[in-house]
């Protein structure tokens, strides 16, 4: 498998290192039903914060009647993202809600209450072809699209890069290497035609002249879809990548598809690629083809506390109760309820909370399936485990180690922040030691502990430029006052040698040099 | 509010299950030694594993732990089962219990528990037993198995165990014991080695040693069991056999009268327990990948060595517990290299994008 212009060596190299794990799929009976729409609830919440980087800035005030489509919050930079109305309602106002967070933290949304007629505005799509790169960028941008595979970083910015030099290849990501998700799956199998044309949409965009469309072979459907789809599209080709977590990673997903590794702290272009999600490829897709902006998703609702595991199409804002309760609520107390997937999904404690432009499940997990009724964590018997499991060839036990002694610099020395949370080291830890839990701690502390230095080194510049100035000050005014004083002098001396003078006048003529001692006292005193 | 970090599923053996495979793994060579040294062994056996649980028991107690949870994981089980199947089979029941008490309390607890310990405890035991207590720790004999003529039954057994030991004029000498003795008096191997090295009967464990690692086999039918159920990597013990069996195999193609051929090397002694077993074990092995290579490489080298030139006849323990004191050094100079790194930790200089 792999690319087809995969080196021997690197495919050899394959064979030896086997990194990552097998985390059991249980992606049925989702990924067998056909994605359903969702109906539109009675409120939807729309945070500002759906992407990284600046909150969106709010156009819209309370009371106000916006229609599907109009943008209600505009992007507040380079690095931001629009949000749109996801249906015809009236804004109820802008108020602090929780928000998808594992802090269970609130942020501003603004609150649409939908009026059920769901009328919108006019859209107008637009020939690709026809379009400049810059435009495609431009109007990706202005569609509020961002990341749907979960990093939610606005994809226009990745389309942009493309402006400066040609990124010669794209890959999208149809991985979906997270168990229970399926929506990637359904998308490329109902909506394969939309993800291929995304594809080459995204081409244009980049400059780029070959797609790479990665799907793990545990859907082999999706992968017949596509290729169907692609047929006649010399350069979009679909590639089967290894069943294994985490193969969506982008940097894994390009060294496995290219060979080529990104460099540490580095980003892809940096190797000529750029990646995708295939959500986002069809989302650009409507965007250019038929100027929708990005209101809806595909969510997998799943777990085993759910009576019915299915894909629905949602609208941004929904709350995620309404999804549970379309499938036929749940069967049992869920002892986790996770938003995105049990890898790297965040924990939530109520369905109270918005489905987001990135959320792509809403899983309510059962005390066997995550695993409680294992013993709790345990010392670490050095297995070497998490080891062999690193994606990225770290070693989790010394880093944790080093951690939970407080030597974070150490940590770092070992490759911390090289860290991609994948979470494998923990998932494969026989002692069950929460491994990412540790990482991410460490991480933060160490941006809190950069910033705090930030604040100090401002700090200190400001005190050393004020004692500076001061010194300055000190300084010149000594100066004008030794100047003063100088003065002073030399015209004490002058007065004295004129008055010597006329006394010399007066008397005799004698070769003592009383005026010339005066002058040389007078020049010496400024210093 | 509960906050809990992803991820939220499991995958892993717990620790319990793993140490659950390994005595399944141990149990047909055990109970082949069992049936070989008959009752005594089992007797030894009991107590050696009896005086690692008590000893564990009693340190976790101390520090002021609850004592079920230690207990449950297996650990102090397989110690002294470890320990019990590398001592003489007919060994008084002393040399169990110091043993064992021995690996749990100085060798395990001293350090700080279950996975900080430098050596291993099974093997550090054997060798301050083999130190302390010579005459009883190179007490052999040839297979007695159960029910044979002249085998103690249960009752007779418990004099020997708990009572004077073995009796006179039993004991054997183990293969390499005998040819030892043999070459210090000049023997070449071609003469000492006749009638006494049968790779078959060697293998199959029907000569003198200890209770449980003369079933060669079976320990590395064993062994493979545990490669295969991903309880222990392929790396070591690979590494381990291959580090003997080179260097022997040079040796004895050289000077075939003095050296011992390889497959002696690799059936006699404690080497099937020692590469499967013993230097598997997690905590006092490298953790990474080429440290793996250089450990087993080394303990068997090490091992070859001793045997060779060393002192004493066997050298299993030695080895590893030598290797064992190199771990963490192997393991800081033995780094796998980071994705998108090079290998002395600098950032990849980014590739020119190819052209179109």
């Amino acid at each position: 498998m792999g690319a087809p212009d995969t080196s021997l060596l690197v495919r050899l190299r394959r064979l030896v290192k086997r990194r990552g794990a097998h985390p059991d799929g249980r992606k049925h009976p989702a990924a067998d039903t056909e994605t359903t729409a969702l109906p539109l609830p009675a409120r939807l919440t729309l945070p500002l914060t759906q992407h990284i980087g600046a909150p969106a800035r709010p156009l819209v005030q309370a009371g106000e009647r916006v229609l599907r489509g109009q943008l209600l919050a505009e992007a507040a930079g380079p690095v931001s993202a629009p949000i749109h109305a996801p249906t015809s309602g009236t804004v109820r106002g802008i108020g602090e809600v929780q928000v998808p967070h594992p802090s269970g933290l609130t942020g501003p949304a603004i609150l649409l209450e939908s009026d059920g007629l769901d009328e919108a505005v006019d859209f107008s799509g637009a020939d690709p072809f026809t379009l400049d790169p810059a435009e495609i960028a431009r109007r990706v941008a202005a569609a509020g699209i961002v990341g749907m595979g979960g990093a939610t970083f606005p994809a226009a910015v990745k389309l942009a890069l493309g402006q400066r030099t040609p990124i010669p290849t794209l890959i999208l990501n149809g991985g979906e290497c997270e168990p229970y998700l399926s929506c990637d799956d359904r998308l490329m199998q109902e909506r394969a035609a939309a993800v291929i044309d995304g594809a080459r949409i995204i081409l244009r965009a980049i400059g780029g002249s070959r797609a790479l469309i990665g799907v793990e072979t545990n859907k082999p459907q999706a992968i017949a879809a596509l290729r169907a789809a692609a047929a006649g599209f010399d350069q979009v080709a679909v590639v089967p990548v290894p069943n294994r977590y985490p193969m969506g990673s982008e940097t894994q997903l390009i060294a496995w598809l290219t060979g080529l590794e990104v460099p540490s702290q580095g980003r892809s272009a940096d190797v000529g690629v750029v990646v995708h999600n295939v959500g986002t490829a069809a989302a650009i897709h409507r965007a250019i083809r038929h100027g929708e902006p990005l209101t809806r998703r595909i969510v997998t609702v799943a777990g085993g506390a759910l009576r019915t595991p299915r894909n629905l199409e949602v609208r941004i804002g929904t709350p995620a109760s309404a999804l549970v309760a379309f499938c036929g609520g749940l069967t049992e107390t869920p002892a986790r309820l996770v938003m995105g997937g049990p890898m790297m999904g965040m924990a939530v404690n109520t369905l109270e909370l918005p489905i987001i432009k990135g959320s792509g499940g809403v899983l309510a997990l059962t005390a066997a399936e995550i695993g409680a009724g294992q013993a709790e964590e345990g010392p670490c018997i050095r297995c070497a485990s998490c080891v062999g499991a690193c994606p990225i060839g770290l070693l989790p036990l010394e880093m944790a180690a080093r951690i939970r002694s407080g030597d974070l610099a150490a940590s770092v020395d070992l490759g911390l922040k090289d860290c991609i949370g994948c979470g494998t080291c923990s998932f494969v830890c026989p002692s069950k030691i929460p491994l990412v839990q540790y990482f991410n701690h460490a991480k933060g502390e160490l941006a809190a502990r950069e910033r705090n230095k930030m604040k100090q080194d401002a700090i200190r510049e400001l005190v050393d430029a004020r004692n500076a100035r001061m010194e300055r000050e000190a300084r010149e005014k000594a100066e004008a006052a030794a100047r003063r004083k100088a003065e002073r002098e030399r015209a004490k001396a002058e007065a004295a040698a004129k008055a010597a003078a006329e006394a010399t006048e007066a008397a005799a003529p004698t070769d003592t040099g009383a005026a010339p001692a005066a002058q040389a006292a007078s020049e010496e005193s400024p210093a | 509010m509960n906050i809990v970090s992803s991820p939220h599923a499991h995958g892993a053996r717990p620790v319990g299950q793993v140490m659950l495979l390994v005595m399944l793994a141990l149990l047909p060579a055990t109970l082949a030694g069992f049936w070989r040294f008959g009752w005594p062994a089992v007797y030894l056996w009991l107590v050696t594993v009896l005086a690692c649980v008590f000893a564990e028991a009693l340190c976790v107690r101390l520090a002021d732990r609850p004592a079920r949870p230690a207990l449950a994981d297996g650990s102090a089980v397989l110690t002294g089962w470890l320990l019990a199947l590398s001592l003489p089979p007919w060994a008084p029941w002393w040399i169990g219990a110091v043993g064992g008490a021995f690996a749990m309390v100085v060798c395990k607890h001293a350090f700080g528990g279950l996975g900080q310990n430098l050596f291993n405890p099974a093997m550090a035991a054997r060798v301050m037993l083999l130190i302390s207590f010579p005459v009883q720790m190179t007490q052999w004999l040839a297979p007695l198995p159960l029910g044979s003529a002249g085998a103690p039954d249960a009752l007779a057994a418990l004099a020997i165990t708990f009572g004077g030991g073995m009796p006179d004029g039993m004991t054997s000498a183990s293969l390499l014991d005998h040819v030892r003795a043999e070459a210090s008096q000049g023997v070449p191997l071609s003469a000492s080695l006749t009638g006494q090295f049968d790779p078959l009967a060697l293998g199959a464990g029907d000569r003198a040693g200890s209770l449980g690692e003369t079933t060669a086999l079976l320990l590395a039918a064993g062994g493979i069991f545990l490669i295969f159920m991903r309880v222990i990597g392929l790396r070591i013990p690979l590494a381990f056999l291959l580090g003997i069996a080179l260097p022997a195999a040079l040796a004895h193609f050289v000077a075939p009268d003095r050296y011992l051929p390889p497959l002696a090397h690799l059936l006699a002694g404690g080497v099937m327990l020692g590469a499967f077993f013993i230097a598997t074990d997690y905590v006092t092995s490298p953790s990474t990948p080429l440290g793996q290579w250089l450990f087993g490489l080394g303990a068997g080298l090490l091992t070859w060595i001793i045997r060779t030139w060393g002192a004493y006849p066997e050298g299993v323990a030695f080895a590893i517990l030598l290797m064992n004191a190199a771990t963490p050094l192997i393991d800081h100079y033995t780094r796998p290299r980071i994705f998108g790194r090079t290998r002395d930790g600098r950032s990849l200089t980014p590739a020119a994008p190819k052209g179109n």
